[in-house]
């Protein structure tokens, strides 16, 4: 049950559509930067699998130019 | 009640990622973010000014239960619109640190014991007493803080100055903003800013003298870059001594040498009167020209004095003097291209761009800091480019009240709340509203920041208390002051949140409650005054700062002046505060009004705030008929300044031959004692580190993380170089910041300051380099 923070990229003119496509992934909530063009994204997945297929689609997202990750948390407890 | 722990861990989850997003994009927002969001349900927030920097972003604490658990940008607050830093975000957490001072501690046979509160005031207010008698009450001292409340500062003046008759009350803001006051009265005869920040929107043109406002004034710089990108023709020009965050966001940033800032001042006033950009109708009917003493010296000697004797001059004689400026010769001392110098001429010269000047520590820390404000002044003066939407010389603070408390309430040893302590009708004015005799106040100031510790060093100090500051980090040339109040008969007493350097020195700990733990006042850049309840209860004994001092001063037989109750005191010193400024120069709000609004502005006259000051349309302490009124000065001119260029207290030789800069981060706050707390700021920032520019690290066979020692004639620090990270130094000098006490940078910088503001330049000495 991971919660994992991320900047992420958009391609260039690309951050509406970003937002857009993130904003309808399961798992995923968003905060966009009002004045730059960079989205934090958080995830919070149920179990492992999830995650996996998550990151998988992140990967092909075509919006997205590119993802950092900046906090990881396993909440298995 | 508990809150969700799933939503506190996604809220540290986005928090970290906000963090980096900070470090990595200059002046990036989130005005969407909600910490806590999850949880909101369970959450009220209440308003507070945040307890970090002198911006003073209004902030909403949440609290949950009776603990403050989150933090959001206040969107009624017209400082931060609902923006917050990431400091500002993270700050609630600063409350709750593992190792939390909640119980007072006296020293005994060299070890801290434990005490009741009681007892330590106790010692105290004895220990006071006694050093008093056999030394005399110049021996004791107070030494706060611009993280002081205002109610702080008032009744630390109020015991020092007006009932025991010392005038030994200093603040840590004479490290960071001394020079600014000091630019403001003489220029214009009376302090702080006459904008505000609503400028930004108005400014087409934004130069930064010595200022990397991407990580220190973080929320400022993200308004300055949002109106850049709303109306696409404005300027930002980044003029600094290394390339920082702010460099990079600039439109075009340009590097000087130390201390050159003031000849290419000059060399733009060279320009604007060659090109005849010169606003004559202003210059004529609002300034008078004048010159002061020159070779000031540095103050690096004990007792060191000086009084500036200013002498009228002609605009003639001031355009002569303004002849060894011409941008070729300037670009031989500075370093700044000639084309440079007369670009920024141009952009101040143009009268059809509004333009802003900000600065902070570049210009402040400077042993001729006084001298490049008067300067920088001089260009909009010439100009006429000042007191208008947009056209504003801002001086930034570091501190959240080192305006409010320390320049307002005057807790400098040579003011009072209104006026100074050499004038006898403000002497008056504190007797009677202090109601105390008017000979209980010395007309003689004594001691200024460094001459303060220096008299602590000698023995003419015997008894300090020192209360919201860290001096023991930050005091310059360390060595010496530690080895002063280290020194037997020297009686230290700190009132504190946490550990540091400064309570390893002390007699007796008191623990303090901190920022929403009480009722108080910050006053901020911007000459906005903001109230803050007590919002959560403060843990085990500790008290505020206020009441700490109020205790004493009862033990010390001054109940008369400090009559109130638990329940009452803050409102109760705020009215008796607000009487020192009844005048439409400086009218406060009244206590109910500052516990309705995220902030006023003074003057607040029939009800209205002031922006800008001076201009007759804006400021009703203007004399009626004029367009301008410099009211500080006595026939309403403002002075510009004829003032030389003079190099630093020290310079690399052969020897020591680089310069070493320093200063802040954007995660920590001050010498990091709260932020280095907040495990999110810890975390995106655990260690200091030398910036060293690659090249030079390539001579020396330095790569990035390995350890280098750094010397000067004064002492040495060993840590990790940090080789074209986010800030690189020219080629010849190295920058540390100050806020990991692990490394006290503070050993090796030199106690050197300007003469007329006695604040020390921490941006300029010599050392030389070792690769360890
Ligand atoms: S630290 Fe300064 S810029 Fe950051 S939120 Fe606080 S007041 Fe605003």
């Amino acid at each position: 049950m991971p919660i994992l923070s991320f900047l992420v990229l958009p391609q260039a003119g690309a951050m509406e559509q970003l937002c857009a496509d993130l904003s309808a992934m399961e798992h995923c909530e968003i905060i966009p930067s009002d004045n730059q063009e960079v989205v934090v994204l958080v995830t919070d997945t149920p179990d492992e699998e999830a995650e996996n297929k998550l990151q998988e689609m992140l990967k092909n997202l075509p919006s997205l130019q590119s993802i950092s990750m900046t906090f990881g948390h396993n909440a298995e407890q | 009640m508990k809150l969700n722990r799933r939503a506190f861990i996604k809220s540290a989850a986005a928090g970290s990622a906000i963090v980096a997003a900070g470090s990595i994009f200059p002046g990036i927002s989130f005005a969407g973010w909600q910490q806590q969001e999850g949880a909101s349900g369970q959450i009220s927030w209440q308003k507070a000014p945040c307890r970090f920097c002198g911006t003073g972003c209004g902030v909403l604490v949440g609290v949950s239960g009776d603990r403050a658990v989150a933090v959001k940008g206040d969107p009624n607050c017209s400082v931060n619109k609902g923006l917050c830093c990431v400091k500002g975000f993270h700050s609630v957490q600063a409350l709750y640190g593992k190792d939390r001072i909640k119980k007072a501690q006296v020293r005994r046979n060299g070890k801290m014991v434990e005490v009741p509160m009681t007892e330590a005031l106790d010692l105290i207010a004895a220990k006071m007493k006694e050093t008093i008698e056999k030394h005399g009450k110049d021996s004791v001292a107070m030494y706060g803080s611009g993280q002081w409340t205002i109610p702080d500062g008032y009744v630390a003046s109020k015991l020092f100055k007006g009932c025991i008759g010392t005038n030994n009350v200093e603040a840590n803001a004479r490290l960071c903003m001394a020079s600014a006051v000091t630019g403001f009265m003489t220029s214009f005869g009376i302090d702080e800013p006459m904008g505000c920040y609503e400028d930004i929107e108005h400014a087409d043109v934004f130069v930064t003298w010595g200022n990397n406002m991407a990580e220190m004034h973080p929320v400022l710089f993200s308004r300055m870059l949002a109106s850049r990108k709303r109306k696409k023709n404005v300027t930002i020009i980044d003029f600094a001594t290394r390339t920082t965050r702010s460099s990079q966001a600039a439109d075009k940033s340009i590097l000087f040498k130390p201390s050159t800032d003031l000849a290419v001042a000059n060399a733009i006033c060279y320009e604007i009167i060659r090109n005849d950009w010169v606003n004559w109708d202003f210059v004529k009917k609002h300034t008078t020209f004048h010159k002061g003493k020159t070779n000031i010296g540095y103050g690096t000697e004990d007792h060191f004095s000086f009084t500036d004797v200013p002498e009228d001059i002609s605009f003639e004689q001031y355009k002569t003097f303004l002849a060894d400026y011409t941008p070729e010769k300037v670009e031989k001392i500075s370093g700044v291209s000639a084309k440079d110098i007369k670009y920024m001429a141009s952009l101040y010269g143009d009268p059809t761009k509004k333009v802003m000047s900000f600065w902070c520590m570049g210009m402040n820390q400077h042993v001729r800091g006084t001298w490049i404000q008067n300067l920088v002044y001089n260009i909009h003066l010439l100009t006429g480019k000042i007191s208008t939407p947009g056209n504003s010389p801002f001086s930034l603070t570091g501190q959240p009240s080192a305006c409010g408390t320390v320049r307002e309430v005057g807790t400098l040893t040579h003011a009072l709340p209104h006026g100074v302590v050499m004038n006898e009708h403000d002497r008056e004015m504190a007797a009677k509203i202090w109601d105390v005799p008017v000979t209980n106040i010395d007309p003689k100031p004594t001691y200024h920041t460094v001459e303060m510790f220096r008299a602590l060093d000698r023995g003419d100090i015997r008894f300090m208390w020192i209360q919201v500051t860290n001096p023991m980090v930050t005091m310059p040339n360390l060595n010496r002051y530690r080895n002063g109040a280290l020194k037997d008969d020297r009686f230290i007493v700190v009132s504190d949140v946490y550990p540091t350097p400064t309570t390893a020195v002390a007699d007796v700990i008191l623990p303090a409650t901190l920022w929403v733990e009480q009722e108080g006042m910050f006053g901020n850049s911007e000459r906005r005054t903001q109230h803050f309840d007590r919002i959560v209860p403060g843990p085990g004994d500790t008290m505020s700062d206020t009441w700490q001092i109020i205790e004493v001063a009862r033990r010390l037989g001054f109940q008369k002046q400090f009559p109130w109750g638990e329940d009452e005191y803050i409102g109760k010193i705020w009215e008796e505060y607000r009487r020192f400024h009844d005048s439409p120069k400086h009218n406060m709000a009244s206590y109910e009004m500052l516990k309705e609004r995220s902030g006023v502005q003074w003057p607040f006259v029939n009800g209205k705030e002031t922006r800008w000051r001076f201009n007759t349309k804006h400021d009703p302490a203007c004399k009626p008929g004029t367009d301008f009124d410099f009211y500080g000065k006595k026939d309403g001119k403002a002075w510009i300044w004829a003032r030389p260029y003079e190099p630093a207290a020290e310079s690399p030789d052969q020897e020591y031959n680089f310069w070493l800069n320093t200063g802040r981060v954007i995660e920590h706050w001050h010498t990091g004692s709260m932020t280095r707390r907040i495990p999110v700021l810890h975390n995106a920032m655990p260690e200091s580190y030398v910036e060293i520019n690659p090249e030079d690290a390539a001579d020396l066979g330095v790569v990035n993380g390995e350890k280098v020692k750094i010397i000067s004639r004064r002492g040495s620090v060993t840590m990790k170089a940090s080789i074209n990270g986010r800030g690189v130094p020219p080629r010849g000098m190295v920058f540390v910041p100050f806020f990991d006490e692990s490394y006290l940078i503070n050993e090796v910088t030199l106690d050197a300051f300007c003469p007329i503001s006695k604040q020390p330049d921490y941006k300029k000495c010599a050392v030389r380099l070792e690769k360890v």
